[in-house]
């Protein structure tokens, strides 16, 4: 009895989770325009939306952007992180929590200030803007799944290495860097991940020729829902839910039984709060 | 020196957060030596081990590496590698690849690492998990393996900071008794960290007593146990009765109220001292005027032996022995003259002048004081 109601209130929680989506992806296919009606089957919108150049471009801006904004906060948020790491507890403190100011600090805020900033030093809006505040938004979260990974490490590793001949550097490429590389590409995922998905500080930084998709489709929704927009919607879904998938299968392959564990821990510490 | 120094520290100081862990350490290490600091947590020896592997830099002081001074050289460029405490095993690397770290640095070709690497891996007990995960291996044979990789680089010492302190009773007495096998072997010296004062006198040549960033004593296990040159010592190596006395002459002392025959002399007319007896050497006997008399305390079971606490007067005896008498009854407390130990009183444990003063008198009578033979 007691098992039942537990699986039907699961049940409950995913779908009012997910039942927002799966509306949106039937109405992907919905040949009506309108959005209570089901008229019958299509692929029309999917069609058209690849030959929307709007839309195109603005995916390729928000891929482009994403990928040199991650592996640029990804360097920064790492070297930081060894760095903060190395401070001395006082100074750790201080430092780490003004760095982690920008996650709390309302977006909206974060991204007028940069506006501000970007219009007093005279840099025109646009991709270079663009690029510059999604690195700002993005190093927190690096130095945030970097560090726990540090603090794990066993110091003497380091030790171990310069021991047994590693130069500093050597020894930092060597062991350090593999031993914090699940917290790096936690990081640079979240970035990417982030970068996609940022529209408020995108919008207060872009400029006439450099939409991000956030900023496309919601100027396209402001006049009037396109379908279009539903099945950018569901091919996004989609390919994010793709790529969760492989990158779990390939995991859980790669790992032996016990760090299989550890991995999904990381994993859960790793995810959005 | 009839052998060589290998490793030489002079006038150690190291200060941490306004706390001196380090007071002045000076210590010779031999060729082809076991030397053992031993000492309680906190007394330094950790960061004398440190010192000597390059890790940590002293304020004041010398570090001679066969007679050339090395304070400023880096862990990588010294002849020693070190077993750390939590083997510090590298957890991306198999088995194979972590003994083959140092030697992979070096450039050397895959045929010459293979063939060490097997070598070291043989030495060790480890043939055959070459591609095992490091993170998979049990605390016995990570230990084995952090072993191997220091091994490896063939260094001219080992350093070994704690290094069975994580393993269980049983383990560790197998790994002791390995452990002095490799050195052995291999005829390079091991300079060993311990808390475990029956570790420090299994496998030790030398072993170095510790406490308060100063050193109390340097000799052979056998040394360390039969003449402790203070109560600290005493208290730390093994069980021991410690009470107050007064030295009358040479070889007659004062203590438990009564005047006995020792072996000891070269003290002051009526010097306060510390007498110490080890609680195996007492031999309980029928109660009678020749010896001290006390009561049987308590009476506890320790496996080999008995523990007997007697109390004669206000002192209380720790006594050990295969029978045991009733508790409640009287018994004689019989020792011979061989058994007292007479220790010079100092202030504290710390007490660096005395310890000095005393190193004097030990080399004064032959005895090498401040060196490890």
């Amino acid at each position: 009895m007691r098992k039942l109601t537990n699986r039907i209130y699961i049940g409950l929680v995913f779908l009012f989770l997910y039942i927002p989506i799966f509306v949106l992806i039937a109405n992907s296919f919905n040949a009506s325009k309108s959005r209570t009606v089901w008229t019958g089957f299509t692929f029309d919108w999917y069609v058209k939306l690849f030959h929307n150049e709007t839309i195109l471009g603005s995916l390729l801006n928000t891929l482009i952007i994403a990928l040199v904004a991650s592996v640029a906060a990804t360097l920064l948020g790492t070297l930081a992180a060894i760095g903060i790491y190395n401070m001395k507890k006082v100074t750790r403190t201080i430092v780490m929590n003004i760095s982690y100011l920008p996650i709390i600090n309302p977006e909206i805020v974060t991204g007028v200030s940069l506006m501000l900033l970007f219009v007093a030093m005279k840099i025109e809006l646009g991709y270079v803007t663009l690029i510059l505040a999604h690195i700002t938004f993005c190093v927190p979260y690096v130095i945030l799944n970097v560090l726990p990974k540090l603090r794990q490490m066993d110091r003497n590793l380091y030790e171990a290495a310069l021991d047994l001949g590693c130069t500093p550097t050597l020894a930092f490429r060597k062991v350090v860097i593999p031993e914090i590389m699940p917290g790096i590409m936690t990081g640079f995922l979240m970035s990417i991940t982030y970068s996609i998905d940022d529209f408020v500080i995108s919008y207060f930084t872009h400029g006439a020729t450099s939409q991000t998709l956030p900023i496309t489709i919601f100027s396209m929704t402001r006049r009037k829902v396109s379908p279009e927009v539903n099945a950018l919607s569901a091919i996004l879904f989609v390919v994010i839910l793709a790529i969760m998938i492989i990158m779990n299968v390939s995991e859980m392959r790669k790992l032996p039984e016990d760090q299989r564990r550890r991995a999904a821990k990381a994993a859960k510490k790793g995810g959005r709060a | 020196m009839d052998k060589n120094k290998i490793i030489e520290l002079k006038g150690i100081f190291k200060e941490y957060n306004g706390e001196q862990v380090l007071k002045g350490i000076d210590l010779d290490i031999h060729d082809k030596e076991f030397v053992t600091f031993l000492g309680p947590s906190g007394c330094g020896k950790t960061t004398t081990l440190r010192i000597i592997g390059g890790f940590v830099t002293p304020d004041s002081g010398d570090v001679l590496f066969n007679g050339r001074r090395v304070n400023d050289v880096p862990p990588y460029k010294r002849a020693v590698n070190t077993v750390f405490q939590k083997y510090a095993l590298f957890p991306h690397l198999n088995v194979y690849e972590n003994v083959a770290f140092g030697l992979r640095l070096k450039k050397e070709k895959e045929s010459v690492i293979a063939a060490k690497v097997a070598e070291m891996l043989d030495l060790v007990n480890l043939r055959g998990f070459e591609k095992r995960s490091v993170s998979l291996l049990s605390g016995g044979q990570q230990q084995r393996v952090a072993i191997a990789r220091a091994l490896c680089n063939e260094p001219k010492v080992l350093l070994l900071d704690e290094p069975l302190g994580a393993l269980d009773l049983q383990l560790r007495k197998e790994m002791q008794i390995e452990l002095k096998k490799i050195q052995q072997r291999l005829e390079i010296t091991f300079i060993y960290v311990t808390h475990d004062q029956e570790e420090a006198l299994t496998m030790s040549d030398t072993v170095v007593v510790m406490n308060g960033g100063v050193i109390q004593q340097i000799g052979t296990p056998q040394d360390i146990y039969n003449e402790p040159v203070n109560a600290f010592v005493a208290k730390f190596i093994g069980e021991s009765n410690i009470l107050p006395g007064i030295m009358h002459e040479d070889y007659k002392v004062e203590f438990a109220g009564d005047n006995f025959e020792c072996v000891d002399k070269g003290f002051r007319h009526l010097e306060p001292v510390d007498v110490v007896i080890r609680p195996e050497d007492i031999t309980i006997c029928p109660p009678s005027d020749k010896v001290i008399n006390g009561l049987v305390e308590s009476v506890l079971f320790k496996g080999v032996h008995y523990e007997i606490m007697v109390r004669a007067y206000s002192d209380l005896w720790k006594i050990h022995s295969t029978k045991a008498p009733e508790v409640g009854s009287v018994v004689g407390i019989d020792f011979t003259p061989e058994d007292i130990h007479i220790m010079r009183k100092m202030e504290s444990s710390e007490d660096y002048a005395a310890l000095e003063h005393l190193n004097e008198q030990r080399a004064g009578t032959g005895e090498e004081a401040g060196t490890v033979e």
